[in-house]
């Protein structure tokens, strides 16, 4: 498949937005327990809020990749059966969920305000939080499942396509999630830290399991059974047009083969291991740089693999497409 | 229920892409178009097309067939561009089966093209809708034309009669019966879309002659030439005499 730019900053950026509001969830969760000192509303806000900026930033690069865009708000209307449909439901619920959660924290509001006692501080919160968590998972299964959805694009179509998405998210978030409570000075960066770590390793054994899998593909189409002829030597000797059309550039990658193998190099290194020991580096060293080189790093490796997820996928559209003529 | 739809004799196709260009011109100016082409006279030209005609080698030099291969939408009956259209605007019609795209709803987004494994979709870079084969709905049911004329313009531009026009859900059609007789067959039958149209394979008309035809067995002496030829008078017989 061709990889369009806008889909690629779509999936990365509402990855961030996500990961970091379930983290800054997962903080208040620990809190709520006793397991963490407080945070100040402003924190939680301001979190919040570069959250829903994430989630707006990626819904904002999704308009280029339409045709037209000025007719975007018919794409909510078949949620019955489109995932992309149920996608464009879940993004903005998330995004008005995650604004309510900062706009909660910092107004400091509980249920009380309701009439409802429940003596757990930031009650309302919490609460406003799940939903927000509710809803985080099922963009990440909505945005995955418009790819894994397809059964014959074959490297898409699986369950570690939803668990990529999620945890490569989880883990771009908490990355962040690292950055933001190190210039918020605040006591968390160990906490979101050290997750971020856990989460960023657990997405190396979900995308390397991906990886491996797709190097075993065994494809169900083949010319044979694109033109229906059984006959085990078919080459293609025209594809009936001498020049380019929508066939040729929206299904094929067109990059070098060389630049192809080294991509996914280039994002194991930098979503992987350059984050974990920039992030050791940064939790230890109390270094403010070091945390933003390793999310700078982790984002660019996963714009990478993105790239990638795209361009590996081969649709058997291309079958049709073997020779110019 | 009906479901209209094309069957392709690639037996007598003969890739001369006369459909191609009949298709272009009608849909072009008919309520699908326009179709947009780029630079058309140019060094890169490139265009929006609902039908391209293909061709296939199959075998090796010197056993080589050459399969001229007809592609446009096949109307699948489970068609999987349909329900992951986000607008509604990619729809089957239950009342003659064509998958239609409403250009007034698309929204570009391309989806339903990566969900159709045969590659029948294309964007039009002008208008930015999707388009594909309409099966000429403005043609087939327009009461102005002579009866015999409502069909697709592919269909009667072929100058080999190698497409086929009508309802596969009626048996006693002349497609369904084409499918049925000359083994009609859908293409990637492994994706369960049921395509509405079909192929008709390359059918070769073979004789087999055995030995036995050849040797005469019913003249034991091997005894070739003039049979005795006996009196007008008297009676004749088979193998024995020459009446």
């Amino acid at each position: 498949m061709h990889p369009a730019l806008s889909v690629i900053f779509l999936t990365t950026l509402i990855g961030v937005g996500q990961g970091l509001f379930l983290a800054l969830y997962t903080a208040e969760s620990y809190h709520a327990v006793g397991l963490l000192p407080a945070q100040s509303p402003q924190f939680y806000a301001a979190g919040a809020l570069l959250a829903v900026a994430f989630l707006v930033a990626g819904l904002v690069a999704s308009f280029f990749h339409l045709g037209h865009p000025e007719r975007a708000w018919r794409a909510a209307a078949k949620w019955r059966t489109s995932w992309l449909s149920r996608e464009v439901i879940a993004l903005p619920v998330a995004m008005g969920l995650m604004f309510v959660y900062g706009a909660v924290h910092y107004m400091g509001w509980d249920l009380a305000r309701l009439g409802i006692e429940t003596g757990i501080p930031g009650d309302l919160t919490l609460l406003v939080g799940a939903l927000g968590v509710v809803a985080t998972f099922g963009l990440f299964l909505c945005t995955a499942m418009i790819y894994a959805s397809i059964k014959f694009l074959q490297e898409w179509a699986s369950p570690l396509t939803v668990i990529n998405y999620t945890v490569l998210g989880i883990a771009s978030g908490f990355t962040f999630a690292t950055l933001f409570a190190a210039l918020f000075d605040t006591e968390l960066v160990n906490f979101f830290g050290g997750w971020a770590i856990i989460a960023t390793l657990a997405a190396l054994v979900t995308r390397l399991s991906s990886l491996l899998r797709n190097a075993h593909i065994k494809y169900k189409s083949s010319t044979q059974t694109a033109i229906g002829v059984r006959h085990s030597i078919i080459s293609q000797r025209s594809q009936g047009f001498m020049s380019g059309s929508f066939n040729t550039r929206e299904f094929f990658h067109g990059a070098s083969r060389l630049w192809f193998r080294y991509v996914k190099w280039i994002f194991l290194i930098l979503v992987f291991p350059v984050p974990v020991v920039l992030l050791g580096l940064g939790i230890t060293g109390d270094s403010q740089g070091a945390l933003t080189g390793a999310f700078a790093a982790q984002y660019t490796g996963l714009l990478a693999e993105r790239w990638f997820f795209f361009a590996q996928a081969n649709h058997p559209q291309n079958l049709y497409y073997q020779t110019v003529g | 229920m009906t479901q209209l739809a094309l069957v392709i004799d690639l037996n007598v196709c003969v890739g001369c892409h006369a459909c191609v260009t009949s298709c272009k011109e009608w849909n072009t100016s008919g309520s699908a178009g326009y179709l947009s082409d780029d630079r058309p006279y140019g060094e890169d030209p490139t265009g929006c097309f609902f039908n391209r005609v293909q061709t296939f080698e199959v075998g090796e030099y010197p056993r080589t067939e050459t399969v001229h291969f007809p592609k446009s939408c096949l109307h699948c009956e489970d068609p999987p561009c349909v329900p992951v259209c986000p607008t509604g605007a990619s729809y089957k019609r239950p009342e003659d089966g064509i998958v239609l795209v409403d250009y007034d709803k698309c929204i570009g987004c391309k989806y339903c093209s990566w969900a159709c494994p045969y590659g029948v979709r294309e964007l039009d870079e002008h208008q930015k809708v999707m388009k594909k084969c309409t099966l000429c709905v403005d043609r087939i049911y327009d009461t102005g034309l002579p009866e015999d004329e409502r069909k697709p313009a592919c269909v009667l531009a072929c100058p080999t009669s190698a497409r086929l026009f009508g309802d596969v859900h009626d048996s006693d059609s002349g497609v369904s019966v084409a499918i049925r007789e000359e083994g009609g067959y859908a293409l990637m039958p492994e994706w369960g879309t049921r395509p509405a149209n079909h192929y008709l394979p390359r059918r070769k008309t073979h004789i087999s002659i055995h030995r036995d035809e050849l040797d005469r067995y019913d003249n034991p002496l091997k005894k070739e030439g003039e049979l005795p030829k006996p009196d007008i008078s008297e009676p004749s017989l088979d193998d024995v005499t020459s009446w």
